[in-house]
């Protein structure tokens, strides 16, 4: 009997909402780039996010890199002995971490560290009205809240990547060299001659920056426009984690074909 | 001498989705006056205070404050009106990241230029007023219920409204603290020459402080008048939320349309 009406509720749901939701996601972008502010007061409120949610994720990203380079040298230096090549495990895992896993798990870790954070805190704000206080007081809640976090999360991802991977390597090095007994002089060779420093080092920076983007506008975007309710709040916040780690991995795919 | 109203909402309909919230709303406040807008919770109070900040627009009629026609606005210019007024909200809505006095300062720093030293006065002389002097340094959770509202106040009045809007001001604080804030109201509002709105369902609190009062029901102005009057009034609905009772024409259900035959479904 309802068949029309499911099919149009269908339609609005797999369909006109996402596309909705897009284009309000960036016109949400657009707004808070619109506040961008040569101002003391902005930059001071940029520094400070970036320390809170940047300089405070930096424990559980170095840990996850270290136990990453661990695992990766683990697993190539298993793979490559049967060819007797286990001497170009640092090329393995230089290649691997800086193009691909680098960018894209420092993304993950961010967005369930610091992204729920970002999303809960901004919806709490709305719940509390926090929001609506400073639209009546005339300040741009958007500009005052929204834009130093993701500025913050857009610095601070490609510095946690650098991070992540030093750590990596730094995992790598302890793995193969002093649990395996790799020569220490050809690690390094490998690892200096076979990462290129515009097709993967720069290939992942770029990258990066374009998921610190993602992973922040998302996050800001789902906690400002949280339902002001406890359960409103938590929605958004798995909301986040969710689609900004779809996004990521969707987008790695598009950015790796087009640096290729 | 009688003076001119600041706010003048004529004939105003605001609607949410397909039901009416408010219907044919038209009422005068005077400067200088403590005006509260009672009625029943869910009632339109609040949406009312909402048209007249800006923060919602009207569907019809016109919300005139201060001389400007506020549902015209464009939003830069909204902002600009906003400057003039001061809102308290329900839970007092302090920023949870900020002490008490970066919560004041806030407005201040955002809409002047003034001196850090200047700043730190003025809002110390704010804060005194309300009877906080000492507690600039604490958090919004080291506050209780009655002294987040004080601070709130006091970020509310410290860039010198013309208006103030209080939205249910009291709930949910105990008899001492609900006359300290509202003497503190009362005497803002007289000290700083300001026009008070006050958004409340609580009679008898209101009794000592109003000078005038519209009670709101089902979407329209059920009655007007002093305190004194509506005590007195023989309008049925005015009796009804005034004295409490469950008969009467404000209506306890909430209306849906076709209400009836979903009970019969």
């Amino acid at each position: 009997m309802n068949t029309r009406a499911d099919k149009s509720s269908l339609g609005r749901h797999y369909l006109l909402d996402p596309v909705q939701n897009a284009g309000s996601c960036l016109l949400f972008l657009l707004r808070m780039l619109a506040g961008l502010r040569p101002q003391l007061s902005q930059a001071q409120a940029v520094l400070q996010q970036t320390y809170l949610i940047g300089a405070r994720s930096l424990v559980i990203i170095m840990i996850c890199g270290f136990f990453v380079g661990m695992v990766l040298s683990l697993q190539a230096i298993n793979a490559l002995e049967q060819f007797g090549a286990s001497d170009q495990v640092s090329l393995l895992v230089g290649k691997s971490l800086f193009r691909e896993l680098g960018p894209v798990l420092t993304a993950l870790l961010f967005a369930g560290r610091a992204g729920t954070s970002i999303t809960a805190e901004i919806g709490l704000m709305r719940a509390t009205s926090q929001i609506d206080a400073m639209e009546l007081m005339a300040i741009d809640p958007i500009q005052r809240v929204a834009l130093p976090r993701f500025l913050a999360g857009l610095i601070s991802v490609p510095l946690l990547t650098a991070m992540f991977n030093a750590l990596a390597i730094l995992g790598s090095v302890v793995f193969a060299i002093g649990v395996m007994g790799l020569d220490a002089g050809i690690f390094w060779s490998k690892l200096q001659t076979g990462v290129l420093f515009s097709k993967d080092f720069l290939g992942g920076v770029w990258k990066s920056i374009a998921f610190g983007g993602i992973v922040s506008l998302v996050a800001v975007y789902f906690g400002y426009t949280a339902k002001p309710t406890g359960a409103g709040v938590g929605t958004a916040t798995t909301n986040t984690v969710v689609l900004s780690s779809v996004l990521v991995l969707i987008f790695d795919f598009i950015l790796t074909s087009f640096f290729s | 001498m009688i003076s001119e109203p600041i706010i003048r909402v004529r004939d105003l309909v605001f609607r949410r989705g397909r039901k009416i919230i408010l219907d044919g709303i038209s009422l005068d406040v005077r400067r200088g006056d403590i005006v509260a807008f009672m009625g029943p919770s869910g009632a339109g109070k609040s949406t009312l205070l909402q048209l007249i900040a800006g923060q919602l627009r009207p569907d019809e009629g016109s919300i005139e404050v201060n001389g400007q026609d506020v549902a015209s606005m464009s939003d830069r210019e909204l902002y600009r009106f906003r400057r003039h007024i001061g809102v308290l909200l329900q839970n007092g809505a302090l920023f949870t990241d900020l002490t008490v006095f970066e919560n004041i300062a806030t407005p201040v720093r955002e809409h002047t230029n003034l001196p850090e030293a200047l700043i730190r006065r003025l809002i110390m002389t704010k804060l005194n007023a309300v009877g906080l002097g000492g507690t600039e340094d604490l958090m919004p959770y080291e506050l209780s219920g009655g002294m987040a509202r004080r601070v709130a106040l006091a970020r509310a009045v410290v860039l010198d409204p013309l208006i103030m809007l209080y939205d249910e001001p009291m709930t949910g604080l105990d008899p001492i603290a609900v006359s300290t804030v509202r003497t503190l109201m009362r005497e803002t509002n007289d000290a700083l020459g300001l026009t008070s709105l006050i958004v409340t369902h609580n009679v008898t609190q209101m009794g000592k402080l109003v000078d005038y009062c519209y009670i709101i029901a089902s979407a329209k102005i059920a009655g007007a008048g002093t305190p004194e009057e509506l005590s007195f009034s023989d309008d049925p609905g005015v009796d009804q939320f005034i004295n409490g009772k469950m008969d009467g024409p404000i209506a306890f259900h909430y209306e849906t349309p076709g209400t009836p035959w979903n009970l019969l479904n």
